[in-house]
């Protein structure tokens, strides 16, 4: 689960990990007021949306704006949040369609003397959280990793204590920091970690994160994301999650206990387990045709959940033909055309539907279909299914 | 002989009063596994269809001699199942739950260091050796006896796999699902390991997916160490990057993690790569009269 920019420092703060002031503003009035309160000869007035890459990010409604941008008067606050509120910010991440800006932040200009790059994630080979650390400050750390290796230091700490000071230390001297720059990285650092670990986070990102001209280290940006998973251990959490950042189709689906993503071609699939539902995609595209979206409606799903996945696919206007694609194991094969006929009566089938069966209770389930009535292209294997639902759209 | 299921398995169920661990226990039983009962903290003393239910798995060890534990319990719950498995001494875990928080396995890994206990998943369909016995959720009748080690990252497509395996008569020696999540037990290599070493192991299948690095690790391995003709498969050519295709570790991060690259890998390890998911039952089969 993803969170805002605002939200994750205002979580960072609460743990004493140091950010810059600022206010939130959902209006243009509380863009102007925000600049007043904070009293600072400059500001950044920042777009609040959950995909990175927002200060190179423009807006298509005002190619011109930036999505963060500084302000030096209220005037200019006003001018900006002018055009930035409601607007659509596209960003190298949201993709074309790009993302509406509800919200903005406004925060406190800083002193910068210079930028760094800090994260945190589990490194899968090693088992274990890892910290890492870079000078390229402002880049994205993908491209760094790419051109210049050599600036990026990792440091995995251990998930009972969280990154060790002398662990901390040893990356502030290897990056070249003196001073008090270095006890107070060392106490960023540490904290970052237990932040991290604390919270169950998949992903913290700070990037930047700045040195100061007093050479005190503070978050300037911040990217949280959380394990899903371990969310039924930090309840309060759950009240950041912002529903319009997340295609609806995919909350819908979630709700119903069902892994769904949207793609951009016109065949709708409906497949059970994740590595059968990805490979029905992959055999769509190798035969020439192109998946609208992957659907996995899980091991053990009854006839609720399954009708609600029909209408989830049937709901995308995009989509002129479905493959069910089901090998049943836990998941009975009758279940499914069982849920196929309240699919018929309750949603309505306009597209051809096209259905490969195999596993547990096939022979019951073949024997509905066929006694159906309904027009249903029936397929015998993977191939046959996916040049069958190639074939109606020639056609 | 096959891999980690042996003639001295004895299996308990961890979660048997649960619905899905009393179907899949009797499935398992069915099939003819020596599945001896099952725990549940607070029902100990109890019976659940026949099986002798018990408060910890020291108890359930101690009466009934079990040395394999299959856990469906709650994934809240099941990193702390793994690991009182592995405080009893039991030496084949096989956690089938999925959802499991990602530092809880972080935890519990750090646990099973030096212990004498393999963890198998979580987050995945369990073992089979065919005709011999079944600690899963896999439906029995898909797998047949032969001499294919088969290694996968999901469910559905190893039974996709097993299915297209079957029907051009290549059974499996022993069929292991290692699970979709970024951490996990046992790995890609752990299990190269032990088919390259298995005598009734002729030929490895390896089923991957996107996300993570695991079958490049793999393919590395394979080009050093296994002597036997190998095929194999990558799901989600197709995915886009950044999103999760289901399982919680198959995501394309920062253009890593790709389709592409890993069946490059594989390929440069002289494995044979089916194009499609339709193809992984032919592709095997191509690898092993390569390799004559």
């Amino acid at each position: 689960m993803k969170i805002h920019e605002y939200q994750a420092k205002q979580l960072f703060r609460e743990a004493g990990i140091p950010v810059p002031e600022g206010i939130i503003a959902k209006t243009v009035d509380e863009a102007v007021a925000a600049f007043e309160k904070l009293d600072r000869p400059l500001v950044v007035v920042k777009s609040q949306i959950h995909a990175g890459g927002r200060g190179k990010g423009r807006f298509k409604e005002y190619p011109d704006q930036a999505g963060v941008v500084l302000a030096r008067s209220a005037e200019e606050v006003r001018e900006n949040a002018e055009r930035m509120l409601g607007s659509t910010l596209v960003t190298i991440q949201t993709g074309e369609e790009g993302k509406q800006v509800n919200t903005l932040f406004i925060e406190q200009g800083l002193d910068i003397a210079k930028e760094l790059y800090l994260g945190c994630v589990v490194d899968r080979e090693a088992g274990g959280p890892v910290l890492i650390l870079s000078t390229e400050g402002g880049m994205e750390i993908e491209v760094v990793a790419e051109e210049s290796p050599e600036k990026i230091l990792s440091e995995p700490f251990s998930i009972h204590t969280g990154l060790l000071g002398f662990q901390a230390r040893k990356l502030a001297f290897k990056l070249g920091m003196e001073g008090k720059t270095v006890r107070h990285a060392e106490k960023f650092l540490c904290q970052m970690s237990r932040f991290f670990i604390d919270n169950d986070c998949s992903m913290t990102e700070i990037n930047p994160l700045v040195i100061t001209g007093e050479g005190e280290l503070v978050a300037l940006d911040a990217k949280v994301s959380f394990d899903e998973n371990a969310m039924f251990r930090h309840k309060p959490l759950e009240e950041l999650r912002d529903l319009t950042e997340e295609e609806s189709a995919e909350v819908d689906a979630g709700n119903a206990g069902l892994s769904y993503v949207k793609l951009d071609g016109n065949i709708g699939c409906l497949v059970n387990g994740a590595g059968l539902a990805m490979s029905t995609m992959d055999l769509i595209k190798h035969h020439g045709g192109e998946p609208a979206n992957f659907l996995d409606v899980g091991g053990g799903a009854n006839v609720d959940q399954v009708t609600e996945a029909f209408r989830i696919i049937l709901a995308d206007e995009n989509v002129k033909a479905v493959l069910v694609n089901i090998f049943g194991g836990i998941m009975k094969c009758d279940t499914i055309v069982t849920a196929l006929m309240e699919a018929y009566e309750k949603v309505g089938f306009t597209v051809p539907l096209v259905v490969r069966l195999e596993g547990t209770n096939v022979e019951k389930a073949r024997e509905m279909l066929a006694d159906s009535g309904r027009d249903i292209i029936s397929a015998t294997d993977l191939t046959d299914a996916a040049q069958k639902v190639v074939a109606t759209l020639s056609s | 002989m096959s891999i980690l299921v042996t003639e001295k398995t004895r299996v308990i169920c961890q979660g048997i009063t649960g619905k899905s661990g009393l179907f899949h226990s009797q499935q398992c039983r069915e099939y003819g596994t020596p599945l001896l009962g099952g725990v549940t903290p607070g029902k100990g003393g109890t019976e659940v269809d026949g099986f002798p239910v018990f408060n910890t798995v020291e108890e359930a060890v101690e009466k009934t001699g079990a040395n394999t534990s299959l856990i469906f319990v709650p994934p809240p719950f099941c990193g702390e199942a793994i690991m009182e498995a592995a405080d009893a001494g039991i030496e084949l875990i096989i956690a089938i739950t999925e959802g499991v928080p990602v530092f809880d396995m972080v935890r519990v890994m750090d646990y099973l260091k030096g212990k004498n206990s393999r963890l198998i998943g979580p987050n995945c369909p369990g073992v089979i050796t065919p005709g011999i016995a079944k600690i899963g959720i896999m439906p029995g009748y898909i797998h047949t006896p032969g001499t294919v080690g088969l290694i996968s990252k999901s469910g559905t497509l190893t039974y996709e796999a097993a299915w297209q395996l079957g029907n051009i008569g290549l059974g499996q020696s022993t069929a292991v699902g290692i699970g979709g999540d970024p951490i996990i037990g046992t790995t890609f290599i752990d299990l190269l390991e032990l088919f390259e070493n298995d005598p009734a192991t002729e030929s490895i299948m390896l089923i991957g997916e996107i996300g993570g690095t695991a079958e490049i690790e793999a393919a590395e391995y394979i080009k050093e160490h296994v002597t036997k003709p190998v095929a194999g498969f990558i799901a989600g050519k197709t995915a886009p990057p950044g999103k999760r295709m289901g399982h919680a570790g198959a995501i394309i991060s920062g253009g890593s993690g790709t389709a592409d690259e890993k069946i490059a890998a594989l390929e440069a390890a002289g494995v044979v790569v089916a194009e499609s998911p339709a193809d992984m039952g032919t592709a095997m089969k191509r690898a092993i009269e390569a390799a004559k």
